[in-house]
C-alpha cells in the first residue's frame, strides 16, 4: 500500500493559532511528517522606526510588542538605556517598577491559562481566569491610566509616584489571589482529560532547548534552571525570596505547572514588595536626562525650559553599545542598543523569547499527531507582535 | 565575568582577535570574518558558552559596511560575551546553524533585513517579508516610509502555497 | 420577486422593519484579531462587557458562518491579500468594524510594510479610534451597526464596489 503526504495549510485567520501564524503541516494520515511555520504577517517595522525617534519617544514602540505585559517591554528597554546612560534609579523606583513587573507577569499567564485551556476544550477557565484579569487591569489602569499599552515606566523611574490607594488595592488583591489560584487547579490539574491531553506531548529534551536558544517556562519545564532574574539581578529582584519552578519532561503538562507556580511565585514577591516599599523620589537625579515635575514645570521658568528641550531635541548619550535583558512573561526579552552618539539610537535590536521558542515548533510537533499541534503552541506562549516586531 | 576568566579567554583566541574592549562591564570581541566559526566553537565547547542568545547586523556604513554580532551565554559560568565580525557588502559569512538551532532564523532574518548572505546555511529565505520584495530595509538607506509611499495600495490575488 | 419596482408602501415597509429588526439584533461577528486590539475585543466577548446580550452570541471562526467582521490591529502589506479574500467569501449581507488606531488609518507605524487602513482593501461601516479603545467602545460601534441596519431597505441595498 502506498503512502502519500499530504499539506495542508493553518492558515493565517485562525482560533487557536494565537494571532496571525501560518503553519504548513506535511500529513502522512494523521501524523505530523514535518511542520513549516510561516511568519511575517505583522511585521511592522518597529527596529527601523525607532531609529528616526528619540529615546524617549521610541519608548512607545516597545509597549506594543508583547502586547500582553507592556510594563516588561518598557522596564527591559529603560534598563538598557539607563546602562547606556550609567545612571541609578532610586529604591522607590525599583520596587514599584517590580510590583508593577509581577502585577504584568500575572495578567499575561492568566491569559495565557486562558486561551490555553480554550483550545485544548475546557472553556469553563477563561471565564474565572478574565475575571482574575480584569482585577489586574483595574490596580494597572488605575495608577497608569491605560490598560494595555501604559508606557508607564520611563528613563530614570516611573511616570507617577504611587499612593496610598494603589497599595491598598494592591494588598486587597495579593490577599485573595491564593485562593483563585486554587479554584484553577481545582479545574485541571488532576483532571483525567487534560492530562491525557497533554501529558507526553510535544516534548523537548534539555540539550534541544538550549541549542534553540529557548527561554522562559518552556527552558524550566525541560529542567534546565535559568531565569534572568537570579542570573543576571535588576532592579532589587536580588532583595525577594522566591523560587524558581523547575520541571521534569519537558511536555505540555509541565509547562502548565510550571506557569501555575509562577502564578503562585509571583504573588509571593508582590507581597514582600509592598510590604517593604521604601519611600523617596520615584525619579532619577539626573537632570539632563529625566525632565522635572509638572508643578515645577508649571510654575518654575527654569524648569519650562529644561521640559521644553528634553521634549524637543532629546538627551545624548555617549557612543558605545549595551545589551540588557529582563524575565519576560514568556522569555528573556532583551535589547541592544547601539548609540552614535546623537539623540536617536543607531542600532535598536529587539531580541524576543517567542522567535527562538517558535523555531523550536517543528522539533516538538514531529510524529504527533494534529490535534497535538494545537496544544503545543498554547503551551509555547507565542506573540505574534513579538515575533514579526 | 571574574577577572581570571576574562584573562584565560584572552589568552586562549590570542592570535585570532582583532582586537577586544570592555563598555558598562561587556567584553566584546572583534574577531576577523575567516576565524569566526573557530572563535565561536572555542568559546562553545571550552568555555561553555552554550546558548547563542541574539545574532544580529548592524549597518555601519563605512567599509567594511555591515557588522555580525553575535551574543552568547553560559549556563555554567552566568555570564555573557559579544563577539563581532565585520562583512563587507555583497560578501558571505560562514553559517553557525549546525552549532546551535536558533541560528538558522536568525541568519535567515539578518539576510532579510540587511542582505548579508550566510554560506551554507540550508534554506537562506526571506523570513519576515513577502518573497517579491525588492531592498532590504534596515539598511541606512532604505527610507522608513518604502518607496512607494505616495501610491494608494493594491492587493492582488493569487492563488500560492508553501 | 420584483420588489425593486414596488413603491413605498405599508407592505414593503413592514417587511423591511421586520427583517431589520432580526438581522440587527443577531448580528454574529466574525474573529479576526490581527494585534494589540484582538485582546479587548476578547474582553469584550467575555463576562464582564458582555456582546452576547446585544445579540452577537458567538464569533464563528468561518467566514461563511459570519455577518460582521471586525479588523482588530495592524494590517500588513503581507497580510492584506488574506483580508481582501475572507472578505470576499462572506455573505450578503455584511458589514465591517475598523478597531483601533491602526485598522483605521495605520496607527503609529508609518513604515514600509504597513497598510495605512484597512479601508484601502475593504469598505468600512464604523471606525472606532483608539490605541486600544476601551472594549466600552466596541459595544457603542456594535449599537452603530445596529441603528445602521435599522435604516436599511430591502429594495436597495448599500452599493458596494469592490476596488
Amino acid at each position: 500500500m502506498e503512502r502519500t503526504i499530504m499539506t495542508i495549510n493553518m492558515g493565517p485567520q485562525h482560533p487557536a493559532t494565537h494571532g496571525v501564524l501560518r503553519l504548513i503541516l506535511d500529513l502522512e494520515g494523521e501524523t505530523i511528517v514535518k511542520a513549516t511555520p510561516v511568519i511575517g504577517y505583522l511585521h511592522r517595522g518597529v527596529e527601523k522606526i525607532a531609529e528616526s525617534r528619540t529615546y524617549s519617544q521610541a519608548l512607545v514602540f516597545t509597549d506594543r510588542l508583547d502586547y500582553t505585559n507592556g510594563l516588561s517591554n518598557n522596564l527591559a528597554y529603560c534598563l538598557a538605556v539607563e546602562k547606556l546612560l550609567g545612571i541609578e534609579v532610586p529604591k522607590r523606583a525599583q520596587y514599584l517598577r517590580v510590583i508593577l513587573a509581577e502585577l504584568q507577569r500575572i495578567a499575561a499567564h492568566l491569559l495565557w491559562l486562558a486561551t490555553h485551556a480554550l483550545d485544548v476544550g475546557a472553556m469553563t477557565v477563561l471565564f474565572y481566569a478574565f475575571r482574575e484579569r480584569e482585577k489586574v487591569l483595574d490596580i494597572i489602569e488605575y495608577i497608569t491610566g491605560a490598560r494595555l499599552t501604559p508606557s508607564f515606566v520611563r528613563v530614570g523611574g516611573i511616570a507617577r509616584d504611587a499612593d496610598k490607594t494603589f497599595v491598598e488595592k494592591v494588598r486587597d488583591f495579593v490577599s485573595e489571589f491564593p485562593r483563585r489560584v486554587d479554584e484553577y487547579e481545582t479545574l485541571l490539574t488532576e483532571n483525567v482529560i487534560w492530562k491525557k491531553r497533554t501529558i507526553g506531548v510535544g516534548r523537548l529534551s534539555a540539550e534541544e532547548a538550549i541549542s534553540y536558544g529557548v527561554t522562559g517556562p518552556v527552558l524550566r519545564a525541560s529542567g534546565v534552571y535559568y531565569d534572568v532574574r537570579k542570573a543576571y539581578p535588576y532592579s532589587s529582584y536580588e532583595e525577594f525570596d522566591f523560587i524558581v519552578p523547575l520541571g521534569k519532561n519537558g511536555d505540555v503538562y509541565d509547562r502548565y505547572i510550571v506557569r501555575v507556580q509562577e502564578l503562585r511565585q509571583s504573588n509571593r514577591i508582590i507581597l514582600q514588595a509592598i510590604e517593604g516599599l521604601p519611600s523617596g523620589p520615584y525619579k532619577a537625579k539626573a537632570p539632563s536626562v529625566v525632565p522635572p515635575d509638572k508643578e515645577q514645570v508649571q510654575s518654575d521658568i527654569a524648569s519650562l525650559i529644561r521640559h521644553f528641550k528634553l521634549v524637543a531635541e532629546g538627551f545624548r548619550p555617549e557612543k558605545g553599545e549595551v545589551y540588557a535583558s529582563v524575565e519576560a512573561p514568556k522569555g528573556e526579552l532583551g535589547f541592544y542598543i547601539v548609540s552614535d552618539g546623537s539623540e536617536r539610537p543607531y542600532r535598536f535590536r529587539i531580541r524576543t523569547p517567542s522567535f527562538s521558542n517558535l523555531s523550536a515548533l517543528p522539533k516538538m510537533v514531529e510524529g504527533q499527531m494534529v490535534a497535538d499541534v494545537i496544544a503545543t503552541i498554547g503551551s509555547i506562549d507565542i506573540v505574534l507582535g513579538e515575533i514579526d516586531r | 565575568m571574574t577577572e581570571t576568566r576574562k584573562n584565560s579567554i584572552l589568552e586562549a583566541l590570542k592570535g585570532r582577535l582583532v582586537s577586544a574592549y570592555e563598555f558598562r562591564e561587556e567584553l566584546t570581541l572583534i574577531v576577523k570574518k575567516e576565524d569566526v566559526r573557530g572563535v565561536l566553537r572555542t568559546l562553545k565547547e571550552t568555555f561553555s558558552y552554550d546558548m547563542l542568545t541574539d545574532l544580529c547586523g548592524v549597518d555601519l556604513r563605512e567599509p567594511p559596511r555591515f557588522a555580525v554580532v553575535y551574543h552568547l551565554h553560559s549556563m555554567k559560568y552566568g555570564d555573557r560575551i559579544r563577539v563581532k565580525v565585520r562583512v563587507e557588502d555583497g560578501d558571505e559569512v560562514e553559517t553557525v546553524s549546525d552549532m546551535w538551532g536558533c541560528a538558522d532564523w536568525l541568519e535567515r532574518e539578518a539576510y532579510d533585513m540587511f542582505g548579508i548572505r550566510f554560506k551554507g546555511h540550508p534554506d537562506l529565505r526571506r523570513i519576515l517579508l513577502t518573497d517579491d520584495f525588492v531592498g532590504y530595509p534596515l539598511r541606512k538607506d532604505f527610507p522608513t516610509e518604502g518607496y512607494d509611499f505616495d501610491r494608494p495600495f493594491e492587493v492582488r490575488l493569487e492563488e500560492e502555497m508553501a | 420577486m420584483g420588489v425593486e419596482e414596488l413603491e413605498r408602501n405599508i407592505i414593503v415597509t413592514s417587511l423591511e422593519r421586520l427583517v431589520n429588526w432580526g438581522r440587527k439584533y443577531s448580528i454574529w461577528p466574525l474573529t479576526f484579531g490581527l494585534a494589540c486590539c484582538a485582546l479587548e475585543f476578547m474582553v469584550a466577548g467575555s463576562a464582564s462587557v458582555d456582546m452576547a446580550r446585544f445579540g452577537s452570541e458567538v464569533a464563528r471562526p468561518s467566514p461563511r458562518q459570519a455577518d460582521l467582521m471586525i479588523v482588530a490591529g495592524t494590517l500588513t502589506k503581507k497580510m492584506a491579500p488574506m483580508v481582501k479574500r475572507i472578505y470576499e467569501q462572506m455573505a450578503e449581507p455584511k458589514w465591517v468594524i475598523a478597531f483601533g488606531a491602526c485598522a483605521c488609518t495605520g496607527g503609529i507605524f508609518r513604515t514600509y510594510n504597513v497598510v495605512q487602513g484597512v479601508d484601502q482593501i475593504i469598505p468600512v461601516d464604523v471606525y472606532v479610534p483608539g490605541c486600544p479603545p476601551r472594549p466600552e467602545s466596541f459595544i457603542a460601534a456594535l449599537i452603530k451597526i445596529q441603528e445602521k441596519i435599522e435604516k436599511e431597505t430591502v429594495r436597495e441595498r448599500k452599493l458596494i464596489s469592490i476596488p
